[in-house]
């Protein structure tokens, strides 16, 4: 396989067409080395996210081990959000206008062609 | 002062008289060709910001050029030639280009120099996104599928007799990534700019005709109807370390990559980096608004009629468009086999999306979940491939410079 490859450089380097058995070398080569470079980037991606995702799991679990060891007073819940006007069940808004809330169920039940009476939305939040 | 002399001086030196003379005709020909890409651009919308450009750019130089001793000429393809040619004194000589050449020679030294490919991927770096990439790294699989079609039509280009380096630079097509095109291109075979641009920038406009059909010939009703879980939230720590780590990994694997994947790179770092703001929207804008310019027509300079109308173009607009197919095959074809080792979790849909036209193939993949099953939302899962092919693209055109460089 490399005899074919380098024929096929030598042949690129002299700017002379090359033989079709060193074409389909190239290809196939090629086609494995991108592969090649993206499951060694795929692996890297894979172990720095599993480095980050047991970091935030053990800072989770530290805050928790802390709450309980001060026993903090629980926190006054807060007031429920207000509900969307006009719309079915009750909807909690945080950080969303009413009318943006209403935009965004509208263009739900059109995208999903469901009635909006027959759609139940939860709670609808600002993603920052 | 001889009037009827002067009369016929002036007629002759026109270019109207020079469609009539020496091959003139096929500057009429280019010059309806650059007015169907000015209708397509502009009408049409297809990819507009690079084709209206490279349309009037090919509209000037066939209006100026007719001759190698047309010394008017906005462009002139005998300095480029000079200036390739290892016997020439002339070989690599700026400076003649600087003297001598027209406005365009003068633009297009930025992509014989490839620096505007680099800067607009340094831009395409600051306006990604690549949390869908580091959220769900198996896309990267679906990345590297969809670079099927540059070695594919990189084979077909040999078996068409076209050189190494011209069907390097031919396959690259197939990456669905105008400027890695136009890098490779102008490193390996810059005779075949002018088509090689064009045919990108068509078909990558026009992937959301072009890939539909295969999408839905290659997958079942079930398949596409498939609803993906949601990504996890990606840390802005990790998206930090994501464009040096990859930079890292692929410029050290292959270091004919820099200039794309380091600029890429260097484009998302500042806009993650949370400290480079002001940098971060010069790149996305300010920047990537003057290169387009200056891309756009210096590459619609390199389809003089000379160099364009031959049957090599001809080859190369359907080995683009063979290319664009089987990238999209490759990615389907992946994204099948993930479908079925993942017991169903993967839609294959999203495969497709592979080839690198960012957003546009991700937005196909979306449609065409929503037409299966109207509450399907794969657009952020189409990301992570689409993104993915960025780099693929970028791996398989450092591949080919190293091979035929």
């Amino acid at each position: 396989m490399n005899m074919y490859l380098l024929a096929a450089v030598q042949s690129a380097e002299s700017g002379t067409k090359i033989g079709i058995g060193d074409a389909a070398v190239t290809a196939i080569f090629g086609y494995c080395v991108v592969f090649f470079g993206l499951v060694l980037l795929m692996c890297v991606l894979y172990i720095t996210g599993s480095i980050f995702k047991s970091k935030e799991s053990k800072a989770a679990a530290a805050k928790v081990d802390e709450k309980i060891v001060e026993k903090k007073p629980e926190p006054v819940p807060e007031p429920p959000a207000p509900a969307a006007p006009g719309s079915a069940g009750h909807v909690k808004l945080y950080n969303v206008p009413d009318k943006e809330a209403a935009m965004i169920m509208a263009i739900v039940a059109d995208k999903m062609q469901t009635p909006l009476n027959e759609l139940r939305f939860i709670s609808i939040k600002e993603v920052k | 002062m001889d009037i009827l002399q002067t009369l016929k001086d002036l007629w002759e030196g026109s270019g109207f008289h020079s469609f009539l003379v020496d091959g003139g005709w096929k500057n009429l020909i280019m010059i309806a060709v650059s007015c169907v890409l000015l209708y397509l651009g502009i009408k049409k919308k297809f990819e507009p910001l690079l084709l209206v450009g490279i349309a009037f750019g090919c509209l000037l130089v066939n209006l100026s050029y007719f001759t190698p001793e047309s010394t008017d000429a906005l462009y002139h393809p005998q300095l480029w030639s000079d200036f390739l040619d290892h016997n020439s004194e002339y070989y690599h000589s700026y400076g003649r280009i600087m003297s001598e050449g027209g406005l365009l020679d003068i633009l297009y030294i930025g992509v014989k120099a490839g620096i505007y490919p680099s800067l607009i991927f340094m831009g395409v770096g600051a306006m990604t996104d690549f949390g869908p990439l580091i959220a769900n790294p198996k896309s990267l699989l679906l990345g590297a599928a969809a670079q099927m079609g540059v070695f594919l039509a990189f084979f077909g280009a040999v078996l068409l007799g076209f050189t190494g380096n011209q069907a390097a630079a031919i396959g690259i097509i197939g990456g669905a990534d105008g400027p890695t095109a136009i890098f490779l291109t102008t490193k390996l075979a810059p005779e075949l700019l002018g088509p090689i641009a064009i045919a990108a920038y068509s078909y990558m406009a026009l992937i959301p005709m072009i890939q539909p059909p295969l999408m839905r010939l290659l997958t079942t009703e079930k398949e596409r109807k498939v609803k993906m879980e949601q990504n996890r939230v990606v840390s802005k720590t990790e998206k930090i370390l994501f464009p040096i780590i990859v930079a890292m990994f692929v410029i050290l694997l292959l270091p004919s990559t820099a200039p794309l994947i380091g600029c890429l790179m260097l484009g998302n770092l500042w806009r993650e980096c949370g400290v480079t703001e002001r940098l971060s929207d010069t790149v996305q804008n300010a920047l990537m608004n003057i290169v387009t310019v200056f891309l756009g027509i210096s590459v619609g300079a390199t389809t003089a009629a000379d160099s364009f109308l031959n049957l090599q173009t001809l080859f190369i607009i359907v080995l683009g468009l063979t290319a664009f197919c089987f990238s999209t095959v490759g990615g389907l074809l992946v994204g099948k086999l993930m479908y079925a080792l993942t017991g169903g979790k993967i839609n294959p849909l999203i495969g497709s999306a592979g080839v690198s036209a960012v957003p546009m193939a991700a937005r196909v993949s979306q449609i065409e979940g929503q037409k299966a099953n109207p509450s399907n939302f794969l657009l952020m899962h189409a990301m992570g491939p689409n993104v993915a092919g960025v780099i693929g693209s970028a791996i398989a055109a450092g591949f080919l410079l190293a091979v035929f460089g």
